[in-house]
């Protein structure tokens, strides 16, 4: 399914993704928010990684069963884990 | 064996791919709502110790290299086998494990030191959700784990069958969805105490 080079280059990828964050967190380079921004954006585009050369996810045919359901797994996701801390963080702030 | 050997034969493949790609779409909903979980309670320390006065940098920074680094081997791994080249896939599977092992072994003595300081899971509700949560993925390493040293042993009596490699397939999906996991583990839970 993956050919050596795919490998390689994802895992150069991850590597580079996940040393951007931690350097950034032990070298103190940015101010709290920018750093919070960063490990967000680094860790959204590594699992994009992942997703793409380990797990054969892309714009290709063979596996659109896998991006469909990934898609779909998604949605729930998104309406489940932001409507709990949305509703949760909303009654924490009716008892403060 | 059995007498359904046939029909499973004709199905093992792709049918069991996606199937088990919707048990890890499942397992994506329950960790997004463990995180969910922790998200809420992260806050909620009663006056005990937060992440900050507990967290270590050196020991994330080698759980995350042993996870990310096995992670590469069992892709290795996997590649080799579809080359039916048996021995470099055993090897490759071996390195795996032995790096998953590593990564737990560092969990477990991260966790347990925790107790030790009365910082464990009864101390308070961030506590109790941060040991659900690295338990959960402790746990799903423990059965790759499992599954892997299978795999090894199936792999030097079977060869590089068809059947193997579509466990060795589903292995690697499941591996690397346990790798993703750990990213939003420590992107969420470790980086933004140790600022």
């Amino acid at each position: 399914m993956h050919e050596k080079s795919s490998i390689w280059i994802g895992f150069a990828l991850a590597v580079f993704l996940t040393a951007l964050p931690f350097a950034a967190v032990a070298g103190q380079w940015l101010a709290r928010e920018a750093t919070l921004w960063l490990i967000a954006l680094a860790a959204i585009v590594q699992i994009a990684v992942h997703l793409h050369f380990f797990l054969g996810i892309g714009f290709h045919r063979k596996h659109r069963e896998r991006a469909i359901s990934l898609l779909f797994a998604s949605v729930l996701l998104i309406i489940m884990v932001g409507g709990t801390i949305w509703v949760i963080s909303n009654l924490y702030l009716r008892m403060t | 064996m059995i007498a359904a050997s046939e029909h499973v034969r004709a199905q093992v493949g792709t049918d069991t791919e996606l199937g088990f790609w919707l048990y890890l779409m499942s397992d994506a909903v329950l960790f997004g709502l463990i995180f969910a979980t922790f998200a809420v309670m992260s806050t909620n320390f009663a006056d005990g110790p937060s992440g900050a006065d507990l967290f270590d940098m050196k020991n994330l920074a080698y759980q995350t290299a042993l996870l990310l680094t096995s992670s590469l081997t069992i892709a290795l791994a996997h590649r080799a086998a579809m080359d039916t080249h048996t021995v470099q896939a055993v090897l490759w599977l071996g390195i795996t494990c032995l790096l998953g092992g590593g990564f737990l072994l560092l969990e477990l003595h991260e966790l347990s030191g925790f107790v030790e300081r009365d910082a464990g899971p009864g101390r308070s509700g961030y506590l109790s959700a941060f040991f659900t949560l690295v338990g959960t993925h402790g746990l799903h390493v423990t059965a790759g784990l499992i599954w892997g040293v299978t795999l090894i042993v199936q792999l030097m009596i079977k060869g590089t069958e068809k059947r193997v490699l579509s466990r060795l397939n589903r292995l690697s999906l499941f591996w690397h969805f346990l790798d993703i996991v750990w990213i939003c583990v420590f992107s969420l839970v470790y980086l933004p105490e140790l600022m």
